[in-house]
C-alpha cells in the first residue's frame, strides 16, 4: 500500500499553485492536510504525477471573524475551528468541527480540503450549506463565488474548473435570535456519518433552511423549509416526514432504513434548533 | 504470598521496552542488503488460472508457481476419518480459490517499487461461479471449490447421545437460527517476515511475526524439502496474535524460498489492505439449534445443525476440521442435560481459509445456546437468569462429565450468575425500564454464561484430529555463573506478558529475586520444541513446565549447597535464592561458582547435568481446564437509529488460581472488547462474486475506546485440581461472552416492540429493519 511515484512542490503563492495546476493539465493534485488524499494515494486510487502543497500559502490559512461574516481560508484546519482559533461568532462551526473524524485528523485536515474532496459522507458540506456559506474560487487571476449548496456536483465532484483553487469560505453570521441544530449519526465516535443534518432558523433574516448529508451525492439543501414544518415552529413533532421522504427520494437518496436515518437526523436537528441559540 | 510470586500483580517486565518504543518487531529488524517483497494476489474468488505473465524486463524479480519447482503445497493432514484434504499451493496454480490468494511474488529495492512491479503482472484467468455461502455450498448444483471432492464438505460429524422420543416430545421446543459474520482479527501488528540465509549456522533464518515458531519451522522445512534443523525461526516481539499468527503462512514459505534462491535477505510486511482484502478469516458460523425443555424451563436436550464456513483450504496446523469439531463438542455449554444431537459440517467456500480466532468455536456456540435459554425464559415468562440457574451444572455435581464427556474440573457456575446479576443490578434495570427514558431509547439487560475449555491436552487434541498434537510441554531452567536464572520456553508471548508471569512462577519455586530471572522465548535455536501459544494453554502448560524445571534445578542446587555447608541435603531447603539449613546458608551464586568455576568443591556424586535442566510437563488430567464466566451487560437501544450504547458491562470470571491478576484482568478486558466487536461492529460482507466489501477501516469497524464502557471484572477463584498452582486457561474467555450477552440485552430492550434479533453483528441496519418489520406486522 505505497503510492505510485510522484513529484511534490510547495507552492509559495496562489498564482504559482494555479499556474502549476494548469501546466500539469490534470496530472496534478492540490494537497493541504492530506487526510483524504493520503490514503487515496496509498491505495493507488489517486495517481497524480505532481502534488502541489498549498498549506504554506499564507492567505489560505487566515481566518477573519467579522461582524456579519466569518471568512475561513481554505487551509484553515478543522481543529482550528473546533478550538475557536478561527473565530467564535458562529458556535455551530465549533460544534460541527468537534465531531469530524478524530482529533489527529482534525489537526491536519482542512475545511477547504473537505469541501473540495466532496465525500458525500463528510460533515462540512452539509453544515456549511445549511449556514448559507459560499466559497471563493480563484484561477490565479480572477475570483468567483459559488454557494456551498451548489459547490459539490456529485460524489467526489465539484464545480472547480481545471486550474481553479478554492481560496476561502464565507459564512454569514446568523442574527442573535437565530436557532440551529446539528446532528451526526455514527456507529462510533470519529467515523463518517451514517446521516447528518443541520437546521438553521433565523426569523430576523427570514431564514428557515435545512441540509441533509451523507446521501449518495451532495447534500439535500432546502433553502425555505418552512413548509416542511407546517409553517409553524420548527421541531421534530411538526416535521412532515412524508414530504421529506419525497424530497429525499427525488434527490436520489437511498430508500428503506437508510432514508429513515436521514429523516431521524433531521427531526433531531430540528428539536435541537428549538433548544439551541446560535449565540450564547 | 511473595510480592513477585504466583498471585501477585507484578508490573510487566516487557512493558518497559514497549512503552518506550523499544520493542523489536519484525519491521524493526535491519539486515544489510534486504529487498522488499510485494505479492500479486487473486482479484477474483474463483477462476481457472491459465497463465501468469510477468513483463519481459522483470526477469529475476517476479516469481510464480512455475519458479517454485519442488516446493510442496501446504497440506494439513488430520487423523479424522472422512476428512477431505486440501492442497494449498504456495503460489496459486491451476485455480484461484479466493480473493487475495497469493499468485506471484515481486522483489524490489523498496515496497513501492515492488508494488509497481506487481501491478504489471498479468493474470490470464477464466472466472468461475463462486461459492460464497456455506449453506448454498451444500446444494448439489453448487460450484465446487475442489472438483476432485465431488462436494464442498471438508468434514461432517454427527453426535447422537441419549436423544429419546420422550425428549423430542418435550412440552417446550425452542428453535433459533443464528448466523455470525466473517471477521478480520486485526492484531495491532500485521503479519510479516524477513528471511535470510545464515551460512555460519548453515540454516535459513526466518524472522516472522508468528505465535508458533517451531510449527512454522516444521512447515517451512517441509515445504522447502529441508530438515527442520536447517530452518531457524525467530519470533521476536509480536504485536498481538489472537490466532491470526497461529499457522504456517504461504508468504513465509515464499520468503524462505526467495532467500535460499536469491541469496539476499527479503522482507514482506502485511499492510491493512492485505489484511482486510485477503484475510477475513474467522467466526463465520450458522446454527439451527433447538432446545427441548419441560414447563419449568428445565432443559432436557439439544438438537443442533451447525455449519462452519471454512473457506477454500485447510490451514496448517489447525486444519479446517477444528472449528466444526469444537462446535459439536461444545454446544452443550455449562448446562446439565443428557440428550444431545448435533450435526456439524466444515464447508469449503471461495473465501480465505478459516483460522481459530480467540474463543474459536465457543463464541458462536455460546451465542447459539444462550439464545435458546433466552427463548425458554420468554416462553415460560421468567427472568433469563432464572432459566440459567435452573440448568447450570451445580457445584455439588463437580467434577462433572457432561453429555459430551467434557470433564468440568470444578467451580460454582450458579454463583457466578448470581454475582453477575447482582453486580449489573437486574432489579434496578427492570425498574428503570418501567419508568422509560426521556430520550426515547430502550434499556435492556443481557446475560451470557459459559465455561471455557482451555489448555487442551493430548487426548483432546488427538480426538479433534489436529495435525500436530501437543504432548509434554518443555522448559529449560539454567542457573548462571552469577546465580541468576535463565528460563527458556517454547511458548510465545505476543501480548500475554509471559516474560513476567513465567518469572513469577520461577520465583515462586526457587525464590531467585524476580529482577534476576530472565525469560527467553521466540527462537527455535535456543528454546525447546513447542506447539507454542494458542488455546489458552501457555500458563498451564508452559508455566507447569517452568515450575517443574525449576523444581528439578532446585534439587541439584540443594545437593551442591548442602555439600558446601557440610550438611545432609535432607536437612536443607531451597528458597529466597539460597540453600539453607537450620544453622547456615549458601547463596545460589556460591553454588553456581562451585559448579562453573571451582568444581573441586563439588560433591563426588554431583549430578553431571549441572545447573541446567530441561523438564517436560503434562497436566495430571489433560482433558483441559474449565474456566467459566458470566457476562452481564446493560444497553440502551435507539429504535429510531438502530444504534446501541453499552451502559454497563460486568464480567464475573473464575480462572482458577491467577498467577498475575492484573494481567488476567487485562486479558479479560481485551477479549471482551473483541467480543463487543463481534457483537456490534465487525463484519466483512462478500458480494455474490465473492469479493470482500471492506477495503479500509472506514468499511470495517472495530470497537474503539469511545464504544466500550469501563468493564467491571469480578473474580471467583476455584483452583484446578489438575494443574500446577491450580491455574486454568483464561486467555480467550473475554471474547466468548459478549455477542451472546449483547444479543440478549438488545432483545430485552426491543421486546416491547416485539422484536427478537438473531445473529451478529447488531448494526443499525439490522436493528432498524427488524423494528420496521415488527411495526409493519403490528399495524397490518
Amino acid at each position: 500500500m505505497k503510492p505510485v511515484a510522484f513529484e511534490t512542490v510547495r507552492a509559495a503563492s496562489l498564482a504559482e499553485a494555479s499556474r502549476l495546476l494548469r501546466e500539469a493539465g490534470g496530472g496534478a493534485k492540490l494537497v493541504a492536510g492530506g487526510q483524504s488524499l493520503g490514503p487515496m494515494l496509498n491505495l493507488r486510487l489517486a495517481r497524480p504525477r505532481l502534488l502541489i502543497d498549498v498549506a504554506g500559502i499564507a492567505e489560505l490559512t487566515v481566518a477573519v471573524d467579522a461582524a456579519d461574516q466569518v471568512v475561513l481560508g481554505s487551509c484553515v484546519t478543522t481543529a482550528a475551528v473546533e478550538d475557536g482559533r478561527a473565530g467564535d461568532a458562529i458556535p455551530m462551526l465549533a460544534e460541527v468541527a468537534g465531531h469530524v473524524a478524530y482529533r489527529a485528523v482534525r489537526n491536519r485536515g482542512t475545511v477547504g480540503g473537505s469541501l473540495c474532496h466532496a465525500d458525500p459522507a463528510a460533515d462540512w458540506p452539509t453544515a456549511l450549506a445549511a449556514l448559507g456559506a459560499d466559497v471563493i474560487i480563484s484561477d490565479g487571476r480572477t475570483e468567483r463565488s459559488v454557494p456551498v449548496a451548489g459547490f459539490a456536483t456529485g460524489a467526489f465532484e465539484t464545480a472547480l474548473a481545471p486550474g481553479e483553487i478554492l481560496v476561502r469560505i464565507r459564512v454569514p453570521v446568523p442574527s442573535h435570535s437565530a436557532a440551529w441544530g446539528w446532528v451526526k449519526l455514527t456507529r462510533k465516535a470519529g467515523e463518517f456519518a451514517l446521516a447528518n443534518a443541520a437546521v438553521l432558523v433565523d426569523h430576523e433574516r427570514g431564514i428557515c433552511r435545512i441540509a441533509i448529508g451523507a446521501l449518495r451525492g451532495p447534500p439535500l439543501v432546502v433553502g425555505d423549509a418552512r413548509g416542511l414544518f407546517g409553517g409553524g415552529p420548527v421541531g421534530a413533532g411538526a416535521l412532515d416526514r412524508v414530504a421529506l421522504n419525497r424530497l429525499l427520494g427525488a434527490h436520489g437518496g437511498d430508500g428503506g432504513t437508510e432514508r429513515a436515518l436521514h429523516v431521524t437526523a433531521l427531526a433531531r436537528a430540528a428539536d435541537r434548533a428549538a433548544a439551541v441559540r446560535s449565540r450564547t | 504470598m511473595s510480592a513477585t510470586g504466583v498471585g501477585a500483580s507484578v508490573a510487566r517486565t516487557e512493558d518497559d521496552r514497549f512503552l518506550r518504543g523499544r520493542g523489536q518487531y519484525v519491521a524493526d529488524w535491519r539486515v544489510p542488503g534486504t529487498r522488499e517483497v510485494a505479492f500479486v494476489r487473486s482479484p477474483v474468488a474463483h477462476a481457472r488460472l491459465r497463465a501468469v505473465r510477468a513483463p519481459e524486463d522483470c526477469a529475476g524479480t517476479v516469481f510464480t508457481a512455475a519458479d517454485l519447482r519442488g516446493v510442496k503445497p501446504v497440506r494439513a493432514i488430520t487423523s479424522i476419518k472422512g476428512f477431505k484434504l486440501s492442497s494449498e499451493p504456495i503460489l496459486a496454480t491451476g485455480k484461484l480459490r479466493f480473493v487475495g490468494e497469493v499468485v506471484a511474488a515481486c522483489v524490489a529495492a523498496t515496497r513501492a517499487e515492488a508494488e509497481d512491479l506487481a501491478e504489471r503482472v498479468e493474470l490470464d484467468y477464466e472466472e468461475l461461479p463462486a461459492v460464497t455461502d456455506m449453506l448454498a455450498a451444500r446444494r448439489p448444483d453448487a460450484p465446487l471449490v475442489h472438483e476432485e471432492w465431488g462436494d464442498n464438505v471438508f468434514i461432517e460429524t454427527v453426535e447422537d447421545r441419549g436423544m429419546t422420543e420422550a425428549v423430542l416430545a418435550a412440552p417446550l421446543k425452542i428453535t433459533r437460527e443464528i448466523r455470525t459474520a466473517r471477521q478480520c482479527m486485526f492484531p495491532m501488528e500485521g503479519r510479516g517476515a524477513l528471511a535470510f540465509r545464515d551460512d555460519r549456522l548453515r540454516c535459513l533464518t526466518l524472522v516472522s511475526a508468528t505465535q508458533m515458531p517451531h510449527i512454522v519451522q516444521l512447515g517451512v522445512a517441509d515445504c522447502l524439502g529441508l530438515p527442520d534443523s536447517a530452518v531457524r525461526v525467530i519470533s521476536p516481539d509480536v504485536g498481538g496474535g489472537f490466532g491470526y499468527k497461529g499457522l504456517l503462512c504461504r508468504e513465509e514459505v515464499v520468503l524462505g524460498w526467495l532467500a535460499q534462491t536469491l541469496g539476499h535477505p527479503v522482507r514482506w510486511l502485511e499492510d491493512c489492505r492485505e489484511h482486510l482484502g485477503a484475510n477475513a478469516n474467522c467466526r463465520e458460523h450458522h446454527y439451527v439449534v433447538t432446545g427441548f425443555a419441560d414447563r419449568d424451563g428445565r432443559l432436557l436436550g439439544i438438537d443442533c445443525v451447525a455449519h462452519v464456513d471454512a473457506g477454500a483450504y485447510s490451514v496448517y496446523p489447525t486444519s479446517a476440521a477444528l472449528e466444526a469439531s469444537m462446535v459439536a463438542s461444545l454446544i452443550p455449554g455449562p448446562y446439565d442435560f443428557r440428550a444431545y444431537r448435533c450435526r456439524s459440517a466444515a464447508v469449503a467456500t471461495n473465501k480465505c481459509p478459516i483460522l481459530p480466532y480467540r474463543g474459536v468455536g465457543r463464541t458462536g456456540v455460546c451465542l447459539a445456546i444462550e439464545a435458546v435459554m433466552d427463548g425458554i425464559a420468554r416462553e415460560i415468562g421468567v427472568e433469563p437468569y432464572e432459566v440459567r440457574l435452573r440448568n447450570l451444572v451445580r457445584p455439588e455435581q463437580m467434577p462433572y462429565d457432561n453429555v459430551m464427556g467434557r470433564h468440568f474440573d470444578g467451580g460454582d457456575y450458579p454463583e457466578a450468575v448470581r454475582r453477575a446479576v447482582a453486580a449489573i443490578g437486574v432489579e434496578a434495570i427492570r425498574a428503570r425500564q418501567t419508568r422509560g427514558e426521556s430520550d426515547g431509547r430502550l434499556i435492556g439487560v443481557g446475560l451470557a454464561v459459559f465455561c471455557e475449555q482451555g489448555a487442551h491436552g493430548t487426548t483432546v487434541l488427538a480426538s479433534w484430529g489436529r495435525p500436530v498434537v501437543p504432548g509434554y510441554e518443555q522448559a529449560i531452567a539454567r542457573l548462571t555463573v552469577d546465580g541468576d536464572l535463565e528460563i527458556r520456553v517454547g511458548t510465545h508471548s505476543h501480548g500475554q506478558g509471559h516474560e513476567t508471569t513465567f518469572a513469577q512462577v520461577a520465583h515462586e519455586v526457587l525464590g531467585v529475586p524476580f529482577a534476576r530471572i530472565r525469560v527467553m522465548q521466540g527462537d527455535t535455536l535456543y528454546t525447546p520444541f513447542s506447539t507454542a501459544t494458542w488455546g489458552s494453554r501457555s500458563m498451564v502448560m508452559g508455566g507447569g513446565a517452568v515450575a517443574e524445571a525449576c523444581r528439578i534445578l532446585g534439587e541439584r542446587i540443594k545437593a551442591i549447597g548442602a555439600w558446601l555447608m557440610q550438611a545432609d541435603p535432607a536437612d536443607a531447603t531451597v528458597g529466597d535464592g539460597c540453600v539453607r539449613t537450620a544453622s547456615a546458608s549458601v547463596s545460589f551464586a556460591e553454588v553456581a561458582r562451585a559448579w562453573y568455576l571451582q568444581p573441586q568443591h563439588l560433591p563426588p556424586d554431583v549430578d553431571t547435568g549441572g545447573l541446567e535442566v530441561t523438564a517436560g510437563y503434562r497436566a495430571k488430567r489433560d482433558s483441559g481446564t474449565f474456566s467459566y464466566a458470566a457476562h452481564a451487560v446493560c444497553v440502551a437501544v435507539d429504535p429510531e437509529t438502530g444504534l446501541v450504547e453499552i451502559l454497563d458491562y460486568v464480567v464475573l470470571e473464575d480462572g482458577g488460581v491467577l498467577v498475575n491478576p492484573m494481567i488476567v484482568d487485562g486479558q479479560v478486558r481485551g477479549g471482551t472488547v473483541q467480543g463487543i466487536g463481534t457483537g456490534l461492529f465487525e463484519a466483512v460482507s462478500f458480494d455474490a462474486q465473492g469479493q470482500p466489501l471492506a477495503s479500509t477501516l472506514v468499511d470495517y469497524l472495530l470497537p474503539g475506546a469511545g464504544d466500550v464502557p469501563e468493564i467491571r471484572v469480578l473474580h471467583m477463584e476455584t483452583p484446578s485440581p489438575n494443574t500446577t498452582f491450580g491455574a486454568k486457561g483464561i486467555g480467550e474467555g473475554g471474547a466468548i461472552g459478549p455477542p451472546a450477552a449483547l444479543v440478549s440485552a438488545v432483545n430485552d430492550a426491543l421486546r416491547p416492540l416485539g422484536v427478537e434479533l438473531q445473529g451478529v453483528p447488531l448494526g443499525p441496519e439490522r436493528i432498524l429493519a427488524a423494528v420496521a418489520a415488527a411495526r409493519a406486522s403490528t399495524s397490518a
